[in-house]
């Protein structure tokens, strides 16, 4: 039995990282042959740097991510704290409509917008891939700041009151810090889910304003290309230090 | 507090993001422009019952239900596995299993490319045994494995973290009483897992149906998903009618699965899901 379950697992694990590792190991192929192995080299690496499509897809992914995120996470935390305090009706015809990009396939949300943005007339580029993602992001933070929210201390923000706090400033100084932690998280996985998107970008952006995923989709249709490979690599090495940085300090947090 | 007001640009924004764009869709697909103007028509939806395309919508349910099947039959002893180990190595475990779904979803369709193309590894390697290069690439395994690979952690990790809470006293109960391994699974695991189970084939699913990605890379350009067909109407023939009527259709399809599983799931969020 034990032997069969390490068996198991490493034929998932396997699965799950062949392909991944065999990406990395010919983006230091110096053929440009997928099957035979021509020599260790950096070019690729060399030539995406120099390639001015991914730099600036790179350029525009990185920007929507960070901008798209700050902006979804002070709408959503703001958002969050008014609907906690609604009524219960209201508040479940807005979770509803919270839920709704979340549930909605991502090909209807991203024509959708699309539709919307041909309709009012909107040049398709950096504005309509931007608000767009500020619209599929919103509702992650607002999704992460609510648990925080329910598990707050009604009376800590009427004692702040009391004191002779300003509302503005009981919220600056008693409410955030609270759920802080919330809005973090949901700070965060609006940005990696920027970072990540395909589909609704694919359709709500234009005039040569596109970002990673876009870029790799329209070079891996025209065929393999070593450069991919190259991008893979660091994107992969890149993500995992980020993951065991993370793992780390919440390791840590827990443990104090 | 009383601050109900502050929820309002949010509100306002959803409003136009979100409500107003799906009434578009809902509005494009059931008129048509003639030329007395838009008028009320069930045409696209009548299209969309064409052989032809009633071929596509089937297909794309079939491949996303078989590759739904696959990733719980795979899963679900990977998920045990996870469930079982012991703390320390779990962590290990989970983290490792999780890391390749951080990397960009295209990247992993187009990493099986590399390997399933006429000149790719896979076909090198045979042809050391001295078989001929198979056509590994665009037909429906190849877009079932690729479906597979992508969505199998979607599967995975609801059934953990299901299996991970479940009070280990209940099992040791079952097998006082004297039920074989066998049986405790039967009669006890696997019944207390349904809700991740559940979550699971709702997470697979979806995005499995509606995928057009996968499709288009590992399938090929003539292979059609439900998702190839509405982005053609968008992209390239401009029959934005057309399209939205598929989507329309999409979006009750996912509503009808996701209502199906939400009975089993008991873990449902508060004022979520139509309440």
């Amino acid at each position: 039995m034990r032997f069969l379950k390490k068996f198991y697992t490493f034929i998932i694990f396997f699965f799950l990282y062949a392909p991944i590792v065999v990406l990395m190991i010919f983006s230091f192929n110096n053929s440009k042959s997928r099957a035979k192995w021509g020599g260790f080299t950096f070019k690729w690496y060399a030539e995406l740097f120099r390639d001015d499509e991914i730099l600036s897809s790179l350029y525009y992914t990185v920007i929507i991510a960070v901008i798209s995120s700050l902006v979804a996470t002070v709408i959503g935390t703001i958002a969050a704290i008014g609907i906690h305090n609604m009524s219960k009706v209201k508040k479940t015809v807005v979770m509803n409509l919270t839920y709704l990009p979340v549930i909605n396939p991502d090909i209807v949300t991203g024509i959708s917008l699309m539709i919307l943005f041909i309709f009012i007339k909107l040049d398709l580029g950096f504005i309509t891939l931007l608000f767009a993602h500020i619209t599929f992001n919103i509702p992650y933070v607002i999704l992460s700041v609510m648990p925080k929210l329910k598990q707050l201390n009604k009376h800590i923000y009427e004692a702040a009151l009391d004191l002779g706090a300003t509302p503005l400033r009981a919220f600056w100084k008693v409410i955030l810090p609270e759920i802080m932690p919330g809005v973090v998280t949901g700070a965060l996985l609006a940005f990696t889910l920027s970072l990540d998107d395909f589909v609704i970008s694919f359709f709500t952006t234009g005039s040569g304003v596109s970002n990673l995923s876009i870029t790799i989709y329209s070079m891996a249709r025209r065929g393999i290309n070593p450069k991919i490979n190259a991008l893979s690599t660091i994107m992969f090495i890149t993500v995992l230090l980020l993951l065991i940085v993370v793992n780390k300090r919440t390791s840590r947090k827990e443990n104090a | 507090m009383k601050t109900r007001w502050i929820a309002t640009p949010y509100i306002v924004w959803m409003i136009i993001f979100t409500v107003v764009p799906l009434l578009l869709v809902f509005f494009f697909s059931v008129t048509v422009q003639t030329d007395d103007g838009i008028v009320f028509t069930l045409e696209h939806f009548k299209k969309l019952m064409e052989p032809i395309y009633l071929k596509v919508l089937l297909r794309s349910i079939l491949l996303a239900f078989v590759s739904t099947l696959v990733c719980l039959v795979l899963g679900y002893p990977m998920a045990m596995i996870l469930a079982s180990s012991d703390l320390k190595r779990k962590n290990v475990l989970v983290f490792l299993f999780v890391a390749p779904m951080w990397m960009n979803f295209l990247l992993r369709t187009y990493a099986w490319l590399t390997l399933l193309e006429k000149n790719g590894l896979i076909n090198s390697v045979l042809s050391i045994f001295g078989i001929k290069p198979l056509n590994l690439l665009y037909n429906n395994l190849a877009v079932l494995l690729g479906m597979v690979y992508n969505f199998l952690p979607f599967m995975v990790l609801p059934i953990y973290s299901v299996l991970s809470k479940v009070d280990k006293s209940v099992i040791e109960a079952a097998q006082d009483l004297g039920a074989n391994n066998f049986k405790v699974f039967t009669k006890v695991t696997f019944p207390l897992s349904l809700p991740g189970v559940a979550s699971g084939i709702t997470m697979v699913f979806m995005p499995a149906v509606t995928t057009f990605v996968v499709p288009r890379l590992l399938g090929g350009a003539q292979f059609t998903l439900i998702g190839n067909l509405i982005e053609r109407q968008f992209v390239l023939v401009g029959d934005w009618n057309f399209g939205s009527a598929i989507s329309i259709v999409m979006m009750i399809l996912i509503l009808i699965s996701m209502g199906i599983m939400s009975r089993y799931e008991t873990e449902s969020v508060e004022g979520g899901f139509f309440g």
